[in-house]
Parts: structure tokens; sequence; C-alpha cells
């Protein structure tokens, strides 16, 4: 947990942690900011990988994989997000999954396409509303403590979280590795 | 007994929900995983006996069949079956060719086909202008997707699946408009809890 020094990708850090906390199964909707995450994932035995045709269905397989003894996540985009309220609200937050989703944040920072700009912004206000616990990594020093303690904490209260990679995170030149 | 393996929807006999529910029941004898889509689809699995291995759906309507692919990628070893009306499927109609590609031995797919979203009025839904689920589900990957021509057949499907040595399936059935037997508590974490304890893995009991 200490090699936060900027040398470690942040998709490498995401994938330390995932084994740490024993999270084999993966579920996701292809983004491109993901790409190398997703192929990383695809690459690794340890990890089950699986691409469904929509975002609920992703949702549903690791919810279903839960309550079967095993632990996933699911990857997704903005625009993704916004067609999981339903079965947020109706299926993850009522029987209390603990479902991670991990989301490329799209629509700020130099988005150049208007509906992604528009979509983006109901993201938090879903979240707030039925209560997710949500965070946004800006930093990557913060990655290792911030993906590791939301996955902890949704495991342990049985509580879905979301993990919002922003492109400060994502897009930003790394000025660490620079140095 | 009707040995047919290919049924015509238009060749498949009309049945009844609560009836057939209790028939997939009856032959479930090693803990296998039952996941109960919304309405009517787990209120019948509800009334049919609430065995602990049975999960019911409150919401995310058309998301049975993917919560049980988790369910059946979880534990290989433990057949698994998700009942969904037809409305639902087709709400979630992608999830067929998940289950393709996925591929578990253990998983089978059971539709009620109404041709009507019953449970909001009955409306009548895609199947009753023409859209075949069992071809649909062929056509998606899924080439071991057959229609029940009767109870009888119906059975012998289900023992098929229960043979779980080939891959995914899909079994349609043609059912009537008749209403459940019964109706779900609708207490989700006790229904989540009651699952789990049911399906526990050995090293995770206790």
């Amino acid at each position: 947990m200490s090699r936060d020094d900027g040398a470690e990708p942040w998709h490498e850090t995401v994938i330390r942690v995932l084994k740490e906390n024993e999270v084999d199964l993966v579920t996701y909707i292809p983004d491109n900011v993901l790409r190398e995450l997703i192929d990383a994932l695809h690459a690794d035995p340890y990890f089950t990988v699986i691409c469904p045709a929509r975002e609920e269905e992703a949702v549903a397989i690791v919810a279903g994989a839960y309550m079967a003894g095993r632990r996933g996540i699911v990857l997704m985009q903005t625009s993704g997000f916004a067609t999981l309220p339903n079965a947020l609200a109706s299926l993850v937050v009522p029987f209390q999954i603990p479902v991670v989703m991990m989301i490329s944040e799209r629509g700020i920072l130099g988005e150049f396409q208007i509906g992604q700009a528009i979509v983006c912004k109901t993201m938090r206000p879903v979240l707030q509303s039925i209560g997710i616990e949500h965070h946004t990594i800006e930093e990557h020093d913060h990655v290792p403590f911030v993906v590791d303690s939301m996955i902890r904490q949704a495991f342990a209260t049985r509580s879905p979280a979301a993990i919002i990679l922003s492109p400060l995170l994502t897009k930003r030149p790394r000025a660490g590795a620079a140095q | 007994m009707t040995t047919i393996s290919n049924t015509e929807r238009g060749a498949a006999k009309v049945m009844n929900r609560t009836d057939l529910t209790q028939r997939l029941v009856a032959r479930l004898h090693k803990d296998e995983a039952v996941v109960g889509g919304i309405g009517h689809t787990n209120w019948d699995l509800w009334a049919s006996g609430q065995r602990p291995q049975n999960f019911y759906m409150l919401g995310s309507m058309g998301l049975a069949a993917p919560i049980a692919l988790g369910v059946a990628v979880a534990q290989p070893d433990r057949m698994v079956f998700a009942l969904e009306g037809d409305g639902s499927l087709l709400m979630q109609v992608g999830a067929l060719a998940t289950i393709a590609t996925v591929e578990p031995a253990n998983l089978c797919v059971i539709v009620w086909d109404n041709e009507a979203f019953h449970i909001t009025g009955g409306q009548k839904s895609l199947t009753a202008t023409g859209a075949d689920i069992v071809a649909m589900a062929r056509g998606a990957g899924l080439t071991n997707s057959t229609w029940a021509a009767d109870e009888a057949h119906f059975e012998s499907l289900v023992d098929e699946a229960l043979g779980g040595t080939t891959g995914p399936r899909l079994i349609a059935a043609r059912i009537d408009m008749t209403k459940p037997a019964g109706t779900t508590d609708r207490d989700p974490v006790k229904i989540r809890l009651n699952f789990m304890s049911g399906i526990a893995p050995p090293d995770k009991e206790g």
C-alpha cells in the first residue's frame, strides 16, 4: 500500500487493490478512459471479466454473484450510469447489496459532446437522492486509499458505492511522473 | 411423454404458470437456486413454497436472468434457474447474448409468455404481435432454446437442464391469464438473507 509515489499508473493500482480485497469478478461496459484497466483485467487470469449488453445487466450480475459468495465490481462511464437509477433504487439499495461501481467521469473539463456534458449533471444528484456513498478521485496519490477504503466500507456495511474517476486523475498530465 | 424438441410457438400448448412453477419446484432436489422475476412470476414462485434457495425480485424489471447469471458464475456447481415473463425478457433482451457468450453450463432461463403485461392491466406485449422468444434466444446464440409443447414436455426439458451438461438453455412456455396463487412478502433484506444462507457455499457458512 506504499507505492503511491506516482510510479504506478492508476489502473495498476486499481488492479492491486481489487486483488487485496478479493474482488475477482469484473463486469463492464466499454469506455475509452478505462481501456487500459479493462485490457489489463482481461489479461489477468485472477479476474473473471464479463462485458454484457447493458449497464443494468452488469450491476445485476455482480449483485447475483455477491449473494452467491463472490465479490465483484462494475465499470462504466458517466452516460452508462445514467441508465441505472431503477436497478439501483429497486434492487441494489433496498436489498442492501454491496455493488461497487467505478465510473469514469465524462462531461466535464474539456468534453466535446454536449450530450455527455448534460447527462453528466444527473450522476451526483441520482447518487445523492438514493443515498449511495460516492467519492471522486482527482489525485493520483489518493487512488490506493480511496479505492481500498470504498471497497472495504461497501462490503462491511452491505452498501453500494460509486468510485468516480475525475479527468483530473485520468486525463491530466502527470506532474508527479515528470518530476 | 412428449418428446418434441423443436416445437413451433404456435403449436405449443397454452398452460398455467402456477402449475408449471409447481412442476419445476417439485423436480428440484439439489438446492438449485431459482431467481424469480418481477410480478406474477415470483408470486407464483413464492406460492410454490418458500425455498431458501429462491430469490424474489421486487423491481428491476428484466434483471432476473442477469442476477441468475451472477449466481451461476459464482457457483458453477449449483444449477440456477431464472424465471421471467415475456415483457420482462424483452426489456432486457441483450441479456440473452450475454448468457450465450459467458456460456455457464449451470444456467436455465424459463420464460412465461402470456403475450401480456398482466399485472398492469393485461396490455398486449410484443409477443402478441409476433415476437418469438425462442427464435430471439437462438439468434442471440442460445442454441439450446425450446418451446415447451405441453406439461410433460416442460418437465422433460427441466430434467434435461438438471442434467446440466450441455451449456445454458432457455425454456419458453405459453401460459394463460390466470392470476398467481399468492403474493410475495416484500421484505428485500429478509429475501436476500434467506437466499444467501440457502445457497451459502460450504466454506462461507456460519
